[in-house]
């Protein structure tokens, strides 16, 4: 890994992407770097089946619902800028970032972070998440913990808290609304190392 | 405030007296065994009570508390009462005793943060924490004692404190570390945002470590003298440091598994489980002092460690056992600190002082906790997430409290070995006062007129804390594919580690397989249950249905014992609410317009009589009394809705409305009398069954009423007394209709004869009906209603075959009641049914009964005190 260290200069199109998601050089050399640990048949792109094969990942109740996340837009492929480009939702908000009002909202904003986990949930793409789909989340996170009549009983409390409209299903709107007092600036970002 | 002190001062000064005399040896014997006889356990009751009043007296004005923290006031009152024992007694009896301090006083506060820590967020901040704790005390320490002595030299400082470097360095050690007695008192009033507080706090417990080696390892300098100290003995040293600190941890960690797994084997002796928490995490602080390692470190993680176990393993009520015990040492011994504190100031014969060692060490310390909170914050924010802004490092070095532990640490010097020992008192009581007092005083403002973000108390909602679940494991997954194994990605490992073994070995097989997310759902539970009550109580007002966790509620009431009651009686509804945070404004009006329709329509809570003998279940005694009250304030609100509804229906109908009344009246005895059988028990249990159907009815009413309002009174149990397990609150259809199935139910079991007689109001006697409830209801209720009341009861009485000539108040009457005469007056009354519905079961009861009916009807009505 360390030994077979890229440069920027290997990354096609390096300059658009660190102007699109902020990372530094150091963190897109390093990102290369495990896109290409992870790409273990050096396709040039990765596949659910990369993903699958971390290990670390397979103890994650919801790492299905994580994988499928990096494959959204269709296709089985993920090519290195839309890798950096969905990693860079987890970047830190940076405060001293000069605000350009025409720039469209960074990847990296608050509410492109809450987009993220939204669709976690939403798998339908309706743009609401329906108590079934919320139940199909719990259930992973609480394993078998729980009996499916308590699950039930959290997703509707869930539904029915978030829900203002009471369609019975939260909308982005409504889980925006439902997550407004969590600094999530705090709670959805990691440090990437240099 | 002048009067109070007053007040206690000759309560100190009789004691100190009494002390006195015991001590000189009067001639009055039996006086004087007795109180050396008492003495010890006498006077720190006194000393207990002293402070607790203290505390009541302080709280008494808001305005007062809101400016001046408590911890100023309580140093002020030692002052005082110091002042006060040495004009009595010329010579300082008491003062804060190192030992006391350290072997009780400080365990206490330190066993009640450590345990109730809020781990998540500590450990999120422990490298920030441990950070301040150990490089930033050293620094501290160094550069305090170094500077203290360079200005030594300088000459600043008097020839008359003997010290040397070792000396300096020895007080820059014990002057330089944050006191958490101190920081708790302080920031626990200023509510600065959780993630300062806890770096602070935690800052101030961890440094212990460094502060007990620095003070042994310069002592024993000290001791050997500067030139005979060797190089090894400064690796030493630093060994010495991190047995200190890691082994202080290490045995912390182990009490805390032991105590886990204890309280895995509690279940048949929940009385005892808040003792082992008491024992094990006093023990693990008392062993770690026992091999000279870092107690405050052992008692903190210990308590941090055993947390989230014990919690689940005991039971509810060990867990308000513990919470409420440990607060109140807590708050009790930070108390005693305090004007301890303050008494042993007033104390000529300690100390001694010199102007420039004080100002000196003023300054330095307080420049140097500045310079070293910026540097290492400087460092930090090049590591953290949410970096330190530069208010945080401005209240994180203002609040850099020294305190008791700094002046328990001087007072144990050896006056021998160090020649300056009074003066390094002196200036330590000084240094202490100044930081309590003066930056305590002055935090507040600061942080207000900084803008400090200010803690929010907000419990999150269920939404929240999915989300955040959901969040974490986003978190772990996104460091596992991007190939960084950073915080995320430990704490997931932790965690199924956690998962796999530790919860295996140490919670109760029953929690553990709910474990993983038990906490959340227990919260989750509780809210499911407010939100029942809730609902409930604003279908009525269904255009506004709320949600506790909805953001127009600022905050939950706290609801421990919710679940707790609706998990162990599951089938009757019994609710002890406690208070709902304070909701300041908007709610105003409509909570003073439910608290009336509470006040007026609650029973008074069920009294334990005999809770003494014991715990587990409530004495049938004064189940008389309270259905007593049932009844009557049954009785009550029906002839007030009558009045309400025939008023307002008919208020222009004035004729018409007295003949209705006097109608419905008459039909609501018939209703009574109708349930009464034949023979003598029978007449009795009819009496009690009536009673109970009432009592239903009045039930669902109260609950109509209470579910709007569900949390005002705290610690009074406001009972909803239903007799059949079989409803749930949900299924329950509100208002009367309930009642009338109720009453169609034949299930509504008759009490046992012997049972029955008991709750037979009139075999309890009238004497114990308290006067106050006649005079009440005649005025509640109209004249001219009262007439309609009396009108017919005499139309009934005139049906009577043999008429009663008893007085109305006689509670015995009973008179023979036809029951063609009842089925002619039924069919009367028909026209009314409409209306009447809740009563109209009951006035087709099982076959009528032929003939000698017995009917206490005027008991009934000196029961409703007409």
């Amino acid at each position: 890994m360390g030994s077979t260290s890229s440069t920027l200069a290997k990354i096609p199109n390096a300059e658009d992407l660190m102007q699109e998601t902020g990372f530094t050089p150091a963190h897109l050399v390093r990102l290369y770097d495990r896109f290409k640990v992870l790409d273990k048949d050096k396709k040039g792109f990765l596949t659910p089946q990369d993903f699958v094969a971390i290990k670390e990942l397979a103890m994650n109740p919801i790492c299905d619902r994580i994988i499928g996340a990096f494959f959204t837009s269709g296709g089985e492929t993920l090519d290195f800028p839309s890798f950096v480009r969905i990693l860079a939702h987890f970047r830190p908000i940076d405060k001293n970032r000069p605000k350009e009002p025409t720039s469209p909202d960074p990847i990296n904003s608050r509410s492109n972070k809450l987009k993220f986990a939204f669709q976690l949930y939403d798998q339908d793409k309706d743009g609401k998440i329906s108590r079934h789909e919320l139940l199909q989340v719990l259930r992973a996170m609480l394993e078998k913990q729980v009996t499916e009549e308590q699950l039930e009983s959290i997703a509707d409390r869930t539904i029915q808290e978030a829900d203002l409209d009471r369609d019975d299903a939260i909308s982005f709107e409504e889980f925006r609304k439902s997550l407004e007092k969590v600094n999530i600036d705090h709670k959805m970002s990691i440090r990437f190392l240099r | 405030m002048l009067r109070v002190v007053g007040l206690w001062g000759e309560v100190s000064a009789e004691d100190h007296e009494d002390g006195g005399a015991s001590h000189h040896g009067g001639g009055y014997k039996i006086v004087q065994w007795e109180w050396s006889y008492v003495q010890t356990p006498y006077i720190i009751a006194i000393w207990l009570l002293v402070a607790s009043v203290a505390k009541i007296l302080f709280h008494f004005s808001q305005r007062f508390t809101t400016v001046v923290p408590e911890s100023c006031v309580l140093i002020l009152l030692g002052l005082v009462l110091g002042a006060v024992v040495l004009i009595a007694n010329k010579k300082q009896l008491y003062q804060l005793d190192p030992g006391l301090f350290f072997l009780f006083l400080l365990p206490t506060i330190v066993g009640d943060a450590g345990y109730f820590m809020p781990s998540r967020l500590f450990f999120d901040n422990l490298g920030a924490i441990l950070m301040y704790a150990v490089v930033g005390t050293l620094w501290n320490a160094f550069c305090t004692g170094f500077c203290l002595y360079g200005v030594k030299l300088a000459g600043v400082i008097d020839d008359k404190v003997q010290a040397g470097l070792m000396e300096f360095l020895l007080f820059g050690a014990l002057i330089s570390a944050v006191d958490p007695v101190a920081v708790l008192a302080v920031f626990e009033e200023v509510h600065v945002n959780e993630m300062l507080f806890i770096i602070v706090f935690g800052e101030s417990l961890l440094n212990d470590a460094v502060t007990v080696v620095l003070y042994k390892v310069y002592i024993s300098f000290v001791e050997v003298g500067p030139g005979n100290v060797q190089t090894a003995d400064y690796f030493k040293g630093v060994a010495s440091f991190l047995v200190v600190s890691i082994g202080g941890t290490m045995v912390g960690l182990i009490f805390a598994v032991i105590l886990a797994f204890i309280t895995r084997f509690t279940k048949k002796v929940r009385i005892i489980e808040p003792l082992f928490i008491f024992l094990l995490v006093y023990l693990a602080y008392l062993t770690a002092e026992l091999f000279s390692l870092s107690a405050i470190l052992s008692m903190t993680f210990c308590g941090i460690g055993c947390n989230k176990y014990v919690e689940a393993n005991i039971s509810q009520k060990s867990r308000t056992t513990v919470k409420y015990t440990m607060k109140t040492l807590a708050s009790i011994a930070e108390t005693i600190i305090f004007i301890f504190l303050g008494i042993s100031a007033v104390d000529k014969s300690k100390w001694a002082w010199d102007t420039g060692l004080i100002a000196c060490t003023l300054i330095f310390i307080f420049v140097f906790r500045a310079m070293g909170v910026v540097g290492q914050t400087w460092i930090l924010n090049k590591f953290r997430l949410v970096p330190l802004e530069k208010i945080d490092q401005v209240v994180m070095s203002y609040g850099g409290l020294r305190g008791a532990v700094a002046f328990a640490l001087v007072v144990l010097l050896d006056g021998e070995q160090v020649k300056a020992k009074d003066y390094f008192v002196a200036t330590t009581i000084v240094v202490v006062f100044f930081t309590v007092m003066f930056q305590g005083l002055t935090i507040k403002p600061l942080v207000k007129w900084l803008k400090v973000p200010r803690s929010t108390n907000r419990k999150p909602t269920i939404n929240e804390e999915i989300h955040e679940r959901a969040f974490d494991h986003i978190l772990a997954a996104i460091e596992d594919i991007a190939g960084l194994n950073g915080y995320h990605h430990w704490r997931d490992k932790w965690e199924q580690f956690d998962k796999n073994y530790l919860s295996k070995l140490l919670l109760r097989k029953s929690v553990y397989h709910k474990s993983e997310l038990w906490e959340a759902y227990q919260k989750i539970n509780i809210r499911d249950a407010i939100s029942v009550i809730d609902q409930g109580g604003n279908i009525l007002t269904s255009a506004r249905l709320s949600l506790p966790s909805m953001a127009s509620r600022t905050s939950f009431p706290e609801v421990t014992n919710v679940t707790n009651y609706l998990r162990e009686n599951g089938s009757g509804v019994c609710l002890d609410l406690q208070v709902i945070d304070t909701n300041p404004g908007a709610k105003v009006e409509e909570e003073t317009e439910t608290h009336h329709v509470l006040a007026g329509n609650l029973y008074k809570p069920r009294r334990r009589y005999q809770s003494h003998y014991s715990r587990h279940f409530m004495t049938v005694g004064d189940q008389e009394r309270q259905e007593r009250e049932v009844f009557q304030r049954n009785m009550r609100n029906r002839l007030e809705s009558f009045k309400s509804t025939h008023y307002k229906r008919h208020k222009k109908d004035r004729s018409q409305k007295k003949a209705r009344a006097q109608l419905h009246l008459s039909q609501l005895l018939l209703l009574l009398t109708s349930r009464v059988k034949p023979t003598n028990t029978q007449l009795r249990l009819g009496m009690t069954q009536a009673e109970l159907v009432l009592k239903r009815e009045g039930c669902s009413e109260e609950n109509k009423g209470e579910r709007s309002e569900p949390d005002k009174d705290e610690d009074v149990g406001i009972t909803f007394v239903a007799r059949k397990g079989s409803e749930t609150p949900k299924e329950r259809p509100k208002s009367v209709p309930a009642a009338l199935e109720v009453c169609q139910s034949p299930s509504v079991a008759p009490p046992s004869p012997t049972c029955g007689e008991k709750n037979l109001p009139w075999k309890g006697g009238i004497g114990t009906l308290p006067p106050c409830v006649s005079v009440e209801a005649t005025k509640i209720i109209p004249i001219d209603l009262q007439q309609a009341w009396n009108q017919s009861i005499s139309s009934l009485e005139s049906l009577a075959s043999p008429p009663v000539p008893q007085e109305p108040q006689h509670p015995r009457v009973s008179f023979q009641f036809p029951g063609g005469k009842e089925e002619e007056e039924e069919s009367a009354l028909s026209q009314q049914q409409q209306e009447m519905q809740p009563l109209m079961p009951s006035l087709r009861p099982p076959p009528p009964p032929p003939s000698g009916w017995c009917v206490g009807k005027l008991k009934l009505c000196s029961l409703m005190g007409l």
